[in-house]
């Protein structure tokens, strides 16, 4: 038999219009940061992709006054019909520029171009058109007549999309009146600050959205400034609750977006194929750098072993490499530093007991590649089974009665999502009931849309993005 | 018949449907507002909040799992109930906050009429802040409100029965159950409150009351891995922010509430449903 090889199918890195240097955004200028700047790395190559410019402590104080000088002058008393043009305008410039921010984002990130092409930059633009339309019609989200804006909002988002995680924080501020200024991750700003230029193409007025690059140090003074009235953060549980204790007892807000250790449960009757699929959808998605990952899959004991079958022959096509390549389904690990991270756990599995069956895919000599793996034989007692791993690595447990997968789906302390893979609709909503989870995808996983509600119970943080309910982290309410 | 020597109650605790005394064997004097000795209360340590919590825990799966019809008739069976004692909470409120007898008596109808328009919330709730998400492309996409699970009630210092009431049914109503660290020095319509609903049909550990120092008990409540959202209105500005801090631990829902006892009279809104509520969003496609 013959067999098709893939040709290389790469996306030329030129479309990304890289430049040397990139610097912060504050005021509706791009300034030169006073903090130590920053090389950021293509995780694929390792090789310095920019030159970023950080904030230091009085730039990031600089922008906290641009922001509450364009909330209290320009932003705040703008008519909600005014504010929604500005919106759509930035929808329509990041489809206009899909492509090369798309290529941006992987060449800085490190994920398949086919994903930031199909999902992160759409998806961006779709918040942004969904926000829109709510900034005159607030007086209809149900939060009694004419909602206020909190003010200026700081807000910190992750590597792992960074575009899309910043189209989450920014369009909802923006929409209900407020502020913002917003630091990207350490690792992954470029997106972040060619945002900033869509901000000026859009004639958005100044100090509107103030974009400061940095690492903690620049997102921990933006969390203790005195000029800011609500936080945003999505990334780690730890750093969520350093973050909550150092707002506690001020009048600050904060909505928090944190880990998980989502349980995809597989009963006996579920169609074995198409949950194969969403199980290799649910961890491989963008390497496993997902909070809400399926990275605990809970199999009932009569199909365990068919199911790990076909989930090691599906697994073994997944094609790793050059995330440009179009046909790349898992692109690099973010950061060496995240690498050395999901080796550490993924050996502790081992160490525990767990079997580990890695994909026999090859890794390309540079960049920071992990090969998707599974750990079977899991119990919850593992560090596997309780721990954020976040990368391409599933652990596998399992169990006889719906009962017992409910406890062991709830059984952590996070509480972001849940995959229920059955044909039985009362069986779903059955267990849809009992997760304790803030999204619950049947027969289908990681499915996100600006109008549908995201966020998590208990240590998976609180407070919503997206829908109706996601405007009430930006109001006084 | 002036010489009859009344018989005296004796204020326990109320965890798990029970009313026991402090595990500690502490108790303090409660005095009305001229001074005059009323009772001794129990004065609940950290055991005794630790007890309350687990039987909070073990009630949450039945009480968030009845319907919210069920939980609605159960709500306003309380309000009956309290109905039958006004006198009694008049008394008490009374001598605790020490207002006149007329004002007592329309503090004990609004707390009645409060604990009504909360039982009439439970089975709105969905409708008001669920949704139907348009999402782009083949799927059913919904949102529901679900009870957040077990919620620490550090109540109003003041108010010893509206305040009271005004907190505690909102949790209550959304299908959360409850610790409540009643008002330092103005305890006893608080237990009171408890005998009403350990006499109608709220389940044991639902509500768990607890007599003390919320300043005290406060930080124990935040800093409990299994206590999911905490209201810190009775508890002083410094102890706030322990307990806000404390919470910080493992994510808790901390309440923001005004720096003054608000006024408990004015009309409610949806805010603090909402606070105790997480919304689900569950996803299933269309056609495959």
């Amino acid at each position: 038999m013959s067999v098709w090889e893939y040709a290389p199918a790469p996306e030329s890195r030129d479309l990304a219009n890289l430049q040397p240097n990139y610097r912060p955004f504050i005021d509706g200028e791009f300034v030169d940061g006073g903090g130590d700047p920053l090389k950021s790395v293509n995780p694929a190559t390792e090789e310095i992709l920019a030159e970023v410019g950080t904030a230091s402590e009085s730039d990031v104080d600089a922008a906290v006054r641009a922001a509450r000088r364009a909330f209290e002058q320009v932003w705040g008393p703008m008519p909600g019909a005014e504010r929604a043009k500005y919106l759509f305008r930035i929808a329509r410039l990041l489809q206009e520029r899909a492509r090369e921010l798309a290529v941006l984002e992987t060449l800085d990130n490190g994920k398949p171009i086919k994903e930031s092409r199909d999902s992160d930059l759409p998806t961006a633009a779709a918040h942004f058109f969904y926000h829109a339309g709510w900034a005159d019609k607030l007086d209809y989200a149900g939060y009694g007549p004419d909602p206020k804006p909190l003010g200026v909002a700081g807000q910190i988002i992750p590597w792992n999309f960074p575009l899309l995680m910043l189209a989450w924080k920014i369009a909802p501020a923006l929409a209900t009146g407020n502020t913002v200024v917003l630091k990207p991750a350490e690792t992954t700003p470029l997106s972040a600050l060619v945002f900033a230029e869509i901000c000026r193409q859009a004639g958005l007025p100044a100090g509107v959205v103030n974009i400061v690059p940095g690492a903690g140090d620049v997102g921990s003074l933006l969390v203790r400034h005195p000029g800011i009235d609500k936080i945003a953060f999505t990334g780690s549980t730890a750093v969520g609750k350093e973050i909550q204790h150092a707002v506690a007892g001020t009048p600050k807000r904060l909505t928090l977006e944190l880990g998980g250790k989502a349980a995809n449960v597989v009963f006996d009757d579920a169609p074995l194929d198409q949950a194969v699929e969403g199980i290799v959808g649910g961890i491989f998605f963008n390497q496993g750098h997902v909070c809400c990952a399926g990275s605990r899959l809970l199999v009932q004991e009569s199909v365990a072993d068919e199911l790990l079958g076909k989930l090691r022959a599906r697994m073994s096509t997944l094609r790793l490499g050059d995330p440009l390549d179009k046909n790349t389904d898992i692109g690099a690990i973010n950061s060496a530093e995240q690498l050395a991270k999901i080796r550490e756990l993924t050996a502790s599995g081992e160490d525990e007991g767990a079997q580990r069956w890695t994909s026999p895919c090859e890794l390309p000599e540079r960049g920071f590649f992990f090969a998707p793996t599974v750990l079977s034989g899991v119990e919850q007692s593992m560090r596997v089974a309780r721990e954020e791993i976040f990368g391409p690595v599933l652990s596998v447990l399992t169990f006889r009665t719906p009962d017992e997968a409910v406890t062991k789906a709830n059984n952590t302390p996070y509480g972001l999502s849940a995959g229920l893979w059955t044909e039985k609709g009362s069986r779903i909503l059955w267990l849809a009931d009992r997760m304790r989870a803030g999204v619950v995808w049947a027969n289908t996983f990681n499915r996100f849309d600006p109008a549908a509600p995201f966020g998590g119970y208990q240590e998976s943080g609180f407070g919503r993005e997206g829908g109706r309910t996601g405007l009430e982290a930006y109001l006084h309410v | 018949m002036s010489d009859r020597v009344s018989v005296a109650k004796t204020y326990k605790l109320y965890i798990d449907g029970k009313f026991p005394r402090s595990e500690s064997g502490r108790t303090y004097p409660v005095t009305d507002s001229a001074g005059g000795f009323l009772a001794n209360a129990s004065h609940a340590s950290r055991k005794d909040v630790r007890d309350a919590v687990s039987a909070a825990r073990k009630a949450f799966g039945g009480w968030s799992g009845a319907t919210a019809y069920n939980r609605g008739q159960v709500l306003y069976r309380v309000a009956e109930m309290l109905e039958g004692r006004r006198e009694q909470f008049a008394a008490e409120v009374s001598a605790c906050e020490g207002v006149s007898a007329a004002a007592a008596s329309s503090v004990v109808d609004a707390a009645v009429d409060r604990w009504v328009w909360y039982a009439g919330w439970t089975d709105k709730i969905a409708t008001v802040l669920g949704a139907a998400n348009p999402v782009a492309g083949p799927y059913f996409s919904f949102t529901v409100p679900e009870p957040t699970g077990v919620v620490g009630v550090l109540a109003p210092q003041s108010s010893s029965l509206l305040g009271l009431v005004s907190v505690l049914a909102p949790v209550v109503a959304t299908g959360c159950t409850a610790v409540v660290v009643s008002s330092a020095d103005r305890p006893l319509p608080a237990i009171t409150l408890s005998e009403v609903l350990a006499t109608s049909d709220v389940p044991g550990g639902v509500v768990n009351v607890l007599t003390g120092r919320a300043d005290e008990l406060g930080p124990w409540l935040a800093s409990h891995a299994d206590v999911n959202a905490i209201d810190p209105t009775g508890a002083s500005p410094e102890a706030r922010i322990d307990v806000a801090q404390q919470a910080s631990a493992t994510v808790k829902r901390v309440l923001t509430v005004p720096g003054d006892e608000p006024d408990w009279t004015r009309r409610p809104d949806m805010s603090r449903l909402r606070h105790y509520l997480e919304a689900k969003t569950v996803w299933h496609p269309k056609g495959t």
